[in-house]
């Protein structure tokens, strides 16, 4: 019984042992690297993986420790996907409480701003987005949470619409409670089971996003190591040297797996509709 | 039908012009002077490209005037020329669009064929470990990167003799078998992410469906299980499945530019990237704007044939 309950529910515990997992990496990473990750080593170019030269895996074409690399470009990755995530939950759930609890004009004028930013694909939107601001770790930032802002405006005025009228808050309204006190006491605890999920997913999102962006050039701009820019330029070598693609490739998945995992684990845990149906 | 289907035309009126506003005003917000002076480093421009910049950050007229008659020009099929080599925008883009839009269709084909059977599988034997390991991959497709998947499938079957397509892309309409085959990969990297989406959403909406009553009916009257799974289950299951598929369309198509880039197709998401590293604006411009307004006509008639599927939603649409 003390346990909580998403430790119980296996799909979000594996979920999170695989971020923490990441987690101990970025701490490990800043006490200790197995080689200097921007250090170039002509005498050691595109070294295949192995356990006798110390890099485990392998050396890209720079003669760089493609371990250390991945090393210090999780911390980059994960502050992109945390920092993108929360812009766009940030100001994506403010729009939709206000769309939602005020109603009326507000209401229509914040849900039609949502259904256009809606009508881009979100990485045709991202792209867009960043080739206008210009290629900066910042603006990969900026660029996913605009993505997300329409998403969260969405979940977060549908909950609120549909707790508005529920008998507990008009209970609340004649014993006197004023609207901040509904909103901040009733209405958010309620409508965060389904935005922690989508915060969840969306984490997962953001790291494939800032990864494809970066990938195409357009995201973390070299020499500073992200796992979207190495396999950029690991495009040019990976034909004789696929390590340099495979391991890179590998760290995005695991991650995005992990909140995929603990997303949908969640959604079991915290949505009492689905635990019915079982 | 009739009075759905005008209504739900006029509702992508409004939608459309906020996407066109969107577009032109984030374009404005390059600064124009950085535009003049990569203009400097031009020999000479030509009055085509003076003509485009005047366009874009016109100083003698005001930006409602401006953005009035950059819709004026694209209703009559003039979408601006390209800053770098002076051409019409529009022919590049309507030369390369096919191709896209057939990788995409390729791609929703590939997922549609792959997720339905395993999310009709997966729900059958709920709770069992093969619905567990279904789950589980599901997840795993869902956090693949395609683009590092296109890579990988580059260096896998690079010799494999036509399947990968190296700069030598063949049209459909010169050769559809070695175009289908070399479409093949390309699509199936797009499409595996969107596989698992589709099992999840059919494996969800079949255990709904299997719970109703009429499916218990239909299999105490005797009916054989395989026909009562086909036709009285996955027909009404397969609902939600048309609406997450037509919403997605435009994940596929985004999926298709950076696919497009591994696979070294010519297709408009290369276009669209060429244009974006040379800073060419007209040219980022019109293409947004087309998918743009390709992804609101798919999502309107993806809710005009749910709507023929489903008579419920039009009739309650009648009735307010």
């Amino acid at each position: 019984m003390n346990t909580p309950r998403i430790f119980k529910n296996g799909i979000a515990a594996a979920g999170l042992v695989i971020i923490l997992f990441y987690i101990i990496v970025i701490i490990i990473s800043y006490f200790w690297l197995p080689f200097d990750p921007v250090a170039m080593d002509s005498k050691q170019i595109l070294q295949p993986p192995s356990f006798s030269s110390g890099h485990i895996f392998g050396t890209d074409e720079f003669g760089r420790d493609v371990l250390s690399r991945i090393m210090k470009g999780t911390i980059v990755s994960l502050v992109i996907s945390v920092s993108a995530t929360a812009f766009g939950a940030v100001i994506g759930v403010l729009m939709g409480i206000w769309a939602g609890f005020l109603g009326g004009r507000w209401d229509n004028w914040i849900m039609r701003f949502a259904d256009i930013l809606f009508s881009f694909p979100s990485l045709l939107l991202a792209i867009f987005i960043m080739a206008i601001l210009g290629e900066h770790t910042y603006n990969v930032v900026l660029a996913i949470g605009i993505v997300y802002i329409p998403q969260f405006a969405r979940i977060s005025r549908g909950a609120i619409y549909s707790l508005k009228s529920n008998e507990f808050i008009r209970a609340a309204r004649s014993n006197g409670a004023d609207n901040s006190y509904i909103l901040f006491r009733h209405l958010l605890p309620n409508i965060m089971p389904p935005l922690i999920v989508q915060v969840s997913l969306s984490l997962s999102v953001a790291i494939l996003l800032e990864s494809a962006l970066s990938f195409l050039g357009l995201g973390v701009q070299p020499p500073d190591p992200s796992w979207g820019n190495m396999l950029s330029s690991a495009r040019k070598v990976m034909m004789f040297a696929p390590w340099t693609a495979v391991y890179p490739g590998l760290a995005i998945v695991l991650l995005v797996l992990g909140f995929n995992l603990l997303g949908d684990g969640l959604r079991d845990v915290l949505d009492p509709r689905l635990r019915n149906v079982r | 039908m009739g009075r759905y289907i005008i209504k739900r035309l006029l509702s992508i009126i409004p939608v459309l012009i906020g996407v066109s506003l969107i577009v032109f005003f984030l374009v404005r917000l390059i600064p124009g002077t950085a535009l003049q002076m990569y203009m400097g480093t031009q020999v000479e421009a030509t009055p085509e490209q003076m003509e485009e910049l005047r366009r874009l950050f016109g100083e003698d007229k005001p930006v409602p005037v401006l953005y009035i008659e950059w819709v004026g020009d694209i209703l009559r099929g003039d979408f601006g020329h390209s800053l770098r080599t002076g051409r019409p925008v529009l022919p590049d883009i309507l030369s390369r669009l096919p191709l896209s839009l057939e990788l995409t269709l390729f791609s929703l084909f590939l997922a549609l064929l792959i997720g339905i059977p395993l999310g009709v599988i997966s729900s059958l034997h709920q709770n069992t470990f093969g619905d567990f390991v279904n789950r589980i991959g599901g997840l795993l497709g869902l956090s693949l990167p395609q683009f590092w998947l296109a890579a990988l499938m580059v260096m896998a079957f690079s010799n494999a003799g036509g399947w990968i397509p190296m700069g030598n892309y063949v049209g459909f309409f010169d050769s559809p078998l070695q175009n289908l085959k070399m479409l093949f990969f390309p699509s199936l990297a797009i499409g595996i992410g969107f596989a698992a989406v589709v099992m999840r959403y059919t494996r969800n909406s079949m255990l709904e469906v299997l719970q109703m009553d009429y499916i218990r009916t239909a299999k105490a009257k005797g009916l054989d299980r395989r026909k009562v799974i086909i036709f009285h289950a996955l027909k009404n299951a397969i609902l939600p499945v048309i609406t997450v598929t037509g919403f997605n369309a435009g994940y596929l198509l985004g999926g298709a530019i950076v696919i497009e880039e591994v696979f070294a197709l010519p297709g408009m998401g290369r276009l669209a990237l060429y244009a974006i590293y040379q800073r060419d604006y007209p040219v980022i411009q019109a293409i947004v704007l087309v998918i743009a307004t390709l992804f609101v006509l798919v999502n309107l008639i993806t809710d005009l044939i749910y709507a023929v599927a489903d008579p419920r939603i039009r009739l309650l649409d009648e009735a307010r």
